[in-house]
């Protein structure tokens, strides 16, 4: 193994100086807020322009097809998430998690990874289940609150959904300790293990912990950091001195700061670390520079804690439009083409209407029914008295 | 056959219990799309946009802007068919009077109060929140005239999809649920008590002594009984929580003077009638407002003080090269300060038209927060209350606030003779920390010279 300082790639700029000499306040806010470019250090192949542009250490070779490929997961992904956002405005769901604005670095991460790798996603990661083969109306009764999510983890590699803030860190740091345990790690056939979670969650003492578990025992890891600049209502400049990625320096693993809005530059990275972490170099950390361009949540409202021009200047960063701009210029993709995807997130999104106001309402029962793998006699009393009572009322079912 | 279909007020956010609808995007006859934004509505937590579920036509909208909505009761019907037959005269009343209603003509009140409509009923659904228990015992005689009443099912069938949230609206007695179950043992109603325990939850040594109360006062008693009606408890929250926090923190940490000045304003005012016929202000709102406003910038520029800020965090006094003069405006959701940017560029009438177009927006509600931030010094005009002056308190950051009083025709001691003159009040509210007694006198004599001689501005 080489020394950790080799690992750390690319190599950061001088991290600020100690506690005795503070940093200035420039120094300090750095590649922090959401209005900078993403700072020297932004691996990017695909310009907001369409621009392709290379990269010393990371490149890729992508086909027309498989380029398409990617725009249309990100349209389509698209189309879902405006869909359920307006599902929930229709009183069909609780509430909903929007990831506008986050199509790149999910597609990009979720195509870089093999069937035979695991995914631990958080509550957002609706572009990771896209690519997971996961319907997205399996997505809807987590929020509409009559299901946990129905795809089976262990068949699709996914996790489901964790809501507490980092948890899943833990969890994933667990998970990839027993793939190096069970000698899934050390060859091109590896197996690793991604992790998804976001800015506020860097701040969460789970997320450390599952750095620090990961780091001592090698764990074929791949932290995924979304970095959309807003934990709900608080800045990223508020959360830590100096920029997530240089946070894995730290721990004794690299960290890249990738553009989370270049859909090739996220692919190329993260294929990059989680082939590292199957030869057993992990874990890394990525962190994915990015944008939420919608509320936090359904209940939230961000323009009372942020401004407009913000979001304005990430318009122009648009995830999607660049892919469409490069299509279009390199002549890889006719209006046929666009109008196919369209039509398909058209269709899409009427397959979603239609499931999430079919959805029927779960029995009562179900409340008990997944509590313990194998019965329990005190939850079972319980179940029966509260159907009788249940059962006590007029009015049909609920 | 047309299919009605109406879309009841969704809970947009986790837990909310009514909304207030801000403006609509369709009116009826408009032909709409699904997902369609047919309606702004504002909840306690947010503005929000509402897509249409269905396509179709508009056939009515159920609500006006400005009326709150309880989740749950419709607040559009949509013609989901509109290409069919028109037949919405043949009802399923079959249907409906198996429900126990009979269907009712246009206009009629029902039983429940409901009146009929083209499309249904009125907006006003049921208040039965609760069902009823299938097993009553000893049933009380009301369950037995009143069977459980399902939903209305109006002439041509208007589907109602699921309503999400029932939750009851009003003011809920906060108490624990043993203290409660002791109320209801005891026959105490919760919303007669005022808590006495953290944040006013009602304790059990509440509901004891209510129970023991009526005993030694029952005379008494029944005089206060309906103070529960004649009382309203709103929540503290939106704009209002706003500014109580700004003018608590701003009451708190600045110190503050308020001097008066009362001038005689009568030039001003004819100057103001002239350039009102003057072509190049033809169609400019020319308001008192607008003078102060200029007078104030141009003062401010002798007297920098009254617009810099005092950065305790740095250890700094801020003064600033530009003035962002802030106007305090009342509107229909609260006191909201929008900024005139760079009103030291501008001139009169720039300012007059500047201030026009804010109030405007302020008015429809349209301030957005960027508008509202970053302001340098505040005018708060309280004249157009008819009110003569007051103690302002500042704006938070800022270090000076003038307050504009009513123009009134006054005696007035000129040359020695008692005329009537128009005499306005001025008050400024100063940050001591920043500005001291001279420069606060200093800046308010002047911008009570340039109201009384404007061409004073001459010499500025």
């Amino acid at each position: 193994m080489s020394s950790p300082e080799q690992w750390t790639h690319p190599e950061p700029d001088a991290a600020p100086a100690a506690t005795a000499a503070k940093p200035t306040a420039e120094q300090v806010i750095a590649g922090l807020r959401a209005t900078d470019e993403g700072g020297a250090d932004l691996v990017q192949l695909l310009t907001p322009e369409g621009e392709r542009v290379t990269h010393p250490d990371f490149d890729i070779d992508i086909t027309p097809e498989e380029l398409r490929g990617l725009y249309r997961d990100m349209v389509l992904i698209r189309r879902v998430d405006r869909e359920a956002n307006a599902l929930q405005r229709k009183g069909q769901l609780g509430i909903w998690v929007p990831l506008l604005g986050q199509e790149a670095a999910q597609i990009g991460a979720g195509r870089a990874m093999r069937e035979t790798d695991m995914a631990f996603p958080s509550y957002r990661e609706h572009g990771i289940a896209w690519t997971r083969g996961i319907n997205p109306t399996e997505l809807l009764g987590i929020f509409r609150g009559t299901d946990q999510g129905t795809w089976d983890p262990v068949e699709k590699r996914f996790h489901p959904y964790t809501i507490v803030i980092g948890n899943q860190v833990l969890n994933a740091a667990g998970y990839a300790m027993g793939q190096k345990f069970d000698g899934k790690v050390g060859d091109d056939e590896g197996e690793a293990t991604m992790c998804f979670f976001g800015d506020g969650a860097t701040s969460q003492g789970d997320v450390h912990e599952g750095f620090v578990w990961a780091a001592v025992y090698d764990a074929p890891l791949v932290f995924f950091c979304q970095n959309n600049q807003w934990a709900i209502s608080e800045p990223t400049e508020r959360q830590s001195r100096l920029p997530l990625y240089q946070r894995a320096r730290g721990y004794g693993f690299p960290g890249i700061r990738v553009d989370g809005n270049d859909v090739l530059a996220t692919l190329a990275v993260t294929k990059w670390a989680l082939d590292e972490c199957r030869h057993g170099n992990g874990p890394i950390l990525i962190e994915a520079f990015t944008y939420r361009m919608d509320a936090h949540t359904t209940s939230d409202d961000p323009t009372r804690y942020r401004l407009s021009d913000e979001l304005e200047m990430w318009k122009l960063k648009d995830p999607i439009e660049r892919v469409k701009v490069y299509l279009v210029r390199q002549q890889w993709a006719d209006s046929e083409f666009f109008e196919s995807v369209e039509a398909d997130a058209d269709e899409l999104g009427e397959e979603l209407r239609e499931f999430c106001t079919n959805m029927p309402d779960p029995p009562a029962e179900r409340i008990f029914s997944n509590v313990y793998a194998e019965g329990n006699p005190n939850l079972e009393a319980q179940r029966d008295e509260f159907l009788d009572y249940v059962s006590g009322f007029a009015g049909g079912e609920h | 056959m047309p299919q009605y279909k109406q879309f009841p007020l969704p809970d947009t956010a986790e837990g909310l219990t009514e909304a207030e609808i801000l403006t609509w995007h369709v009116k009826p006859g408009d032909t709409v799309t699904v997902n369609q934004i047919i309606v702004e509505i504002e909840t306690a937590k947010a503005a929000v946009e509402l897509p249409c579920p269905w396509a179709g036509v508009v056939t009515e909208l159920l609500a006006e802007p400005g009326q709150t909505v309880e989740v749950g009761v419709p607040i559009i019907t949509i013609d989901t068919d509109p290409g069919g037959a028109a037949a919405p005269a043949a009802p399923a009343p079959a249907a409906a009077e198996a429900n126990g209603t009979s269907s009712g003509k246009i206009g009629e009140e029902m039983p429940g109060g409901r009146i009929a409509t083209l499309v249904g009923y009125g907006p006003k659904s049921g208040a039965a929140k609760r069902r009823a228990r299938k097993d009553t015992g000893a049933a009380p005689a009301a369950a037995v005239v009143a069977p459980p009443a399902p939903a209305p099912a109006p002439a041509p069938a208007p589907v109602v999809v699921a309503a999400p949230v029932q939750a009851p609206g009003g003011y809920v007695p906060l108490a624990k649920p043993p203290v409660r179950k002791l109320a209801k043992d005891l026959g105490v109603d919760l919303h007669a008590l005022t808590g006495s325990g953290p944040g006013g939850v009602i304790t059990r040594e509440d509901v004891e002594t209510a129970v023991s109360a009526p005993a030694a006062a029952p005379a008494a008693a029944t005089s206060y009984v309906d103070n529960g009606t004649r009382e309203r408890r709103v929540p503290i929250k939106g704009v209002r929580k706003a500014t109580a926090q700004a003018m608590v923190d701003s009451a708190f940490t600045a110190p503050h003077v308020t001097e008066f000045l009362t001038v005689d304003v009568t030039p001003m005012m004819e100057l103001r009638a002239r350039l009102k016929n003057a072509p190049e202000f033809r169609g400019v709102k020319l308001t008192p407002l607008a003078f102060c406003a200029k007078a104030v910038v141009l003062a401010a520029r002798r007297t920098p003080d009254v617009n810099a800020t005092w950065d305790a965090a740095a250890n700094e006094i801020v003064y600033k090269d530009y003035v962002h003069l802030g106007i305090a405006a009342a509107t229909p959701r609260g006191l909201v300060v929008p900024k005139v940017r760079d009103a030291d560029r501008m001139s009169l009438k720039e300012l007059a038209i500047a201030l026009d177009e804010l109030a405007t927006v302020a008015r429809e509600g349209k301030t957005s927060p960027a508008d509202m931030m970053n302001g340098t010094i505040t005018i708060t005009n309280v004249g157009v209350f008819g009110v003569d002056t007051g103690t302002p308190i500042l704006n938070p950051g800022e270090s000076a606030i003038l307050a504009l009083g009513a123009i009134r025709d006054m005696p007035w001691v000129v040359d020695g003779e008692i005329k009537v003159r128009k005499i306005c009040q001025l008050a400024l509210s100063f940050d001591h920390r920043v500005v001291d007694g001279q420069q606060g006198s200093q800046f308010l004599a002047d911008v009570g010279a340039l109201l009384a001689e404007p061409g004073i501005a001459m010499t500025y």
